[in-house]
């Protein structure tokens, strides 16, 4: 029985956003500050014959205006993830730009209204040079490069054989092949990436105030600066509008903290949208799958084999790795015996990839998910049944995969039940039917999907074998004040996923308090412990863990104290409401703020040889983690599975090619759910983020190499008219690997959405003999292959 | 040039810049930084406010435009300090958010819908929002929020 975990309790964190008082990096303001707009090239790839400032500088209000050339002679380049020496990246453009929407200059002035003046008065003579969109093209021997020093387009080309893959092709039934694309897009939150900066010349501290969402950002910055790492102080107590993995603005924050330090003046850079969407860096993953997957006549799945081809862009940094965090479940849910896996990043002259939800994982579950479908369509199999047949069993856990990761804990088949059960499948195929009978496509989609978290960042390794990464861990700092009240201290910035109501409600639950009553701060990089911010869908693992560890330490040492005071042995102490009583004479009971005084002032009544006051720290380690891969590519990554049923239903009108998604469910077991109504949030949020994947949501770019879809009017986010009444239901299998049996939560809804949309689509496209495994699926390209009956989708067989 | 207006009950009058919006005025010159900037062009509806009790996009409007007129943004939306609209705690008891950051253009979007219509469909909420964009929630909880809002109300009433 708990208290507090799993109970609805209204979130901590919304009093402050219903009434307008989050406190977003647009609202800091710092006396004397300054403001920054970019010029950006308007071509994909140029020399830089010379950059004209003059009439800029002439501006009343600018105080100066940097070009990439003097940026870089004062800072080191961005540390490439791959192994790539040659590609050297700095914030903005130095000799050449590489993609349409690259910093060429940063204007720095009194208000963002002057800096924009005078970014339009920078003279900047372009010569243009070859370039290259599409990434096929780009792997080609003469195709031009991008990184010129690297020598190729290719930054990663990588195959991994894990188990039989020949054998097992040879002994099966079956083999078919086809191709799957997943188009360029990202999570795009409302709020652009923003950073303040403040060198302040008396401390000889860098302040730095951002929208950010990053792992080892404070070290980047002090990397890239040159600059000892403890003088840069992030502060992590800025409400961030939203992040989904691509508030990454590191090249922005330089930027920002050179200027700050070259003037002594605070400076402020807020994306506006279109700085956002050409040049801000943050598209995710682009892919292009070529699958096969040997089979037997009964549908069991023995072998898969995934090329995936990712287009960087231009500049890359972390988006590369995304290649790395499917190998963790490349075999989605499934018994699969052996796969080929040939990784390959491929450099255009495109925006860079940015860190996206899933972390590649989304992509990756769209191709296995087609694969099974493709396979029952090929058998004349029920979809739902070859997924039966082939799903890890509730008694084969922890199910070890060929590629190393082991699945802790689940019941694929009970949760697939519910699934089934909600959305009232058996009788689907009638309202199928009837949408048909009103000339309308309709096609159900079934899909499960895994949702890897609390990862030690073993790709990392896995895919640059100079990076020796092989842990990743959570920290929370406990105390309890004089008057018996607990402050808690979190390092890590927090952009949706209620860390504060996460903390105190464990905190709560492991010391029997009020998480009311628990105040939750956000400490800097200099007063934090170690953090990684919440990627992989950590947090409610690694820093539930970590109050968990400090909580439980801090009981510890209450129980000590107490016990002295009782005259009796911690182990005969009873944890209650507000204290500790004796078990046996519970009328002998001592409260947490008679301790807390004992503590800071009665050194009398202490027990001897016990440092005074209450304060607790606990690291959390990555459970299961600390091994680096082996030679051939195997590694232990994730601790934790949860796992997802989606069930849709569409109707396309033929004639436009508009999906409309009528109905919608999910069932998933994210193990112990801490907080029902944010987990909640998390699954149909992340399958809204899915759902405009799978239909709606490109950055396209056009053979010029510009990008077509810079604005909100052509980069179509859904609306409430576009996201159905989303169905959940849930079932627990706790993770034996974490503190209260919890698992991560927060990108399960993008893992299974997407897969559901496109094998939904692509059921209603049978009856015309087409499929499209190309995503997103819009409506005009759709209605298009409809009017025509091309099947695009179906590159290479059966 | 010289604007008078009201802002959540309060004469102000200021010296603007003709092209500064209505939005950047109301935070950067008021210092209301509830009402949030998500695209400046119109589509996302993180700046929405309401001017002469309709809820409009404060980044399509300029600050001269408001000359005269009365506003409220998301920090007069209570029933005084310390207090929360129905719509409000509706949010809160449904959890209809995650980030924040469209939250109160989400709000004063459904204030305007409430005022006009106190017993919505779930079909009139989605058109009410639908300017809104949220990128957190997949709408259902803000649904949710804002049907429950609307039956407290009702309820208060009778």
């Amino acid at each position: 029985m708990t208290h507090y975990v799993s109970k609805k309790r209204r979130p901590k964190e919304d009093g402050r956003f219903i009434t307008g008082r989050g406190k977003f990096v647009a609202d800091i303001k710092r006396p004397g500050m300054t403001h920054v707009a970019m010029v950006q090239s308007p071509v994909p790839s140029a020399r830089l014959k010379s950059i004209d400032t003059s009439r800029a500088l002439a501006l009343p209000g600018v105080l100066d205006v940097i070009t990439g050339e003097e940026l870089a002679a004062h800072t080191r380049p961005h540390q490439n993830a791959l192994d790539t020496p040659e590609v050297v990246v700095y914030p903005m453009a130095v000799d050449r730009v590489r993609f349409a929407g690259e910093w060429v200059a940063a204007v720095v002035a009194t208000s963002r209204h002057i800096a924009e003046d005078a970014a339009e008065l920078v003279d900047v003579d372009y010569e243009l040079t070859d370039f290259v969109v599409d990434p096929e093209q780009a792997m080609l021997s003469h195709a031009p490069l991008v990184h010129e020093a690297h020598g190729s387009n290719i930054l990663l080309s990588r195959e991994f054989v894990w188990g039989p893959v020949d054998d097992d092709a040879k002994r099966s039934e079956h083999k078919i092949g086809f191709r799957v694309r997943w188009g360029r897009n990202a999570t795009v939150p409302i709020e652009t990436f923003g950073v303040v900066a403040q060198w302040d010349e008396g401390s000889g501290i860098l302040d730095i105030w951002a929208s950010i969402q990053m792992p080892s950002y404070a070290e980047s910055i002090a990397a890239m600066l040159d600059i000892p790492l403890n003088t840069v102080r992030a502060h992590y107590d800025v409400d961030v509008g939203g992040s989904y993995g691509v508030k990454r603005g590191l090249k922005h924050t330089i930027v920002a903290a050179y200027l700050s330090r070259k003037h002594g003046v605070p400076v402020r850079y807020i994306e506006d949208r279109l700085e956002n969407m050409t040049g801000g860096e943050m598209h995710g993953p682009d892919r292009i799958f070529d699958m096969t997957v040997a089979f037997d006549d009964d549908g069991t799945i023995n072998s898969l084999g995934i090329v995936a081809i990712d287009d960087a862009g231009a500049n890359s940094s972390r988006g590369p790795l995304q290649l790395g965090k499917p190998v963790s479940a490349i075999c989605g849910p499934y018994r699969i015996n052996s796969v080929y896996y040939h990784a390959i990043s491929v450099a255009t002259n495109k925006s860079g990839q940015s860190a996206v939800r899933g972390f590649g994982q989304s992509p990756t579950n769209v191709a296995i998910e087609a694969c099974v479908d493709r396979v029952a369509r090929f058998l004349n199999l029920d979809r739902l049944e070859v997924r039966r047949r082939n799903l890890v069993k509730k008694d084969e856990f922890p199910w070890r995969i060929p590629s190393g990761s082991s699945y802790d804990s689940g019941d694929y088949l009970a949760v697939v039940e519910k699934a089934v059960s909600l959305s009232e499948l058996g009788t689907m195929g009638a309202r199928v039917e009837q949408a048909r009978s009103q000339g309308l496509l309709s096609g159900i989609g079934v899909v499960t999907t895994l949702e890897p978290g609390g990862g030690n960042s073993s790709f990392e390794p896995l895919l640059n074998p100079k990076n020796t990464t092989t842990t990743w861990p959570e920290s929370c700092v406990v105390k309890m004040d004089r008057t018996g009240l607990i402050t808690a201290m979190i390092t890590t910035s927090t952009s949706g996923q209620g860390h504060q109501t996460l903390v105190a409600t464990i905190i709560g639950e492991e010391l029997r308090v009020d998480p009311d009553s628990i105040r939750v701060v956000h400490l800097d990089t200099l007063t934090g412990m170690p953090g990684n911010t919440p990627v992989a869908s950590r947090m409610a693992i690694m820093l539930g863990g970590a109050a968990s560890g400090a909580a439980g330490k801090l009981k510890t040492r209450l129980a000590t104290i107490a016990a002295h005071a009782l005259d009796t042995s911690p182990d005969q102490l009873e944890l209650i409401e507000g204290g500790f009583r004796v078990a046996v004479t519970p009328a002998k009971s001592i409260t947490f703020a008679e301790l807390a005084i004992i503590a800071h002032r009665e050194d009398h009544r202490m027990p001897a040889n016990l440092e005074p006051g209450l304060q607790e720290t606990f690291v959390m380690q990555v459970p299961t983690g600390g091994e680096l891969p082996t030679p051939d590519g195997v590694v232990q990554m994730y601790p934790c599975y949860s796992f997802a049923c989606h069930i849709c239903r569409v109707e396309i009108d033929p004639a436009t090619g508009k999906t409309h998604i009528p109905e919608y469910v999910i069932a998933h077991d994210c193990g112990t759910v801490i907080n029902p109504d944010i987990v909640r949030g998390m699954v149909i949020g992340g399958a809204a983020h899915g759902i405009g994947a799978a239909l709606y949501e490109k950055f396209e770019y056009n053979e010029d190499g510009q990008l077509l879809t810079g604005s909100f009017a052509d980069y179509l986010i859904p609306s409430a008219l576009e996201i159905p009444d989303i169905k959940l239901d849930e079932h627990c299998t706790p993770s034996p690997h974490t503190s209260h049996g919890q698992k991560g939560v927060g990108e399960g809804g993008y893992l299974g959405a997407p897969a559901a949309i496109a094998c939904a689509v692509n059921d209603a496209l049978v009856p015309l003999g087409l499929e499209r495994w190309e995503l997103p699926l819009r409506m005009g390209e759709l209605a298009d292959q409809i009017a025509g009956g091309q099947t695009l989708g179906n590159l290479l067989g059966p | 040039m010289r604007i008078e207006l009201t802002v959540n009950g309060k004469r102000v009058a200021h010296d603007v810049e003709p092209r500064l919006s209505l939005v950047d005025f109301l935070r950067d010159e008021l210092d209301l930084t509830g009402t949030h900037v998500g695209c400046e062009h119109g589509v996302c509806g993180a700046c929405s406010v309401i001017v002469d009790g309709d809820a409009v996009r404060s980044c399509l409007m300029f600050a001269v435009q408001a000359d005269g007129a009365e506003v409220t943004t998301i920090e007069g939306v209570g029933n005084g300090p310390g207090t929360l609209s129905a719509l409000q705690d509706a949010f809160w008891e449904t959890h209809a958010l995650q980030c924040g950051y469209c939250t109160p253009g989400m709000i004063i979007a459904a204030e305007s819908l409430l005022a006009q219509n106190d017993n919505p469909s779930d079909q009139d909420i989605r058109e009410a929002i639908e300017g809104n964009l949220c990128r957190c929630t997949g709408y259902v909880q803000i649904v949710e929020a804002i049907a429950l809002a609307a039956r407290n109300i009702r309820e208060a009433r009778s």
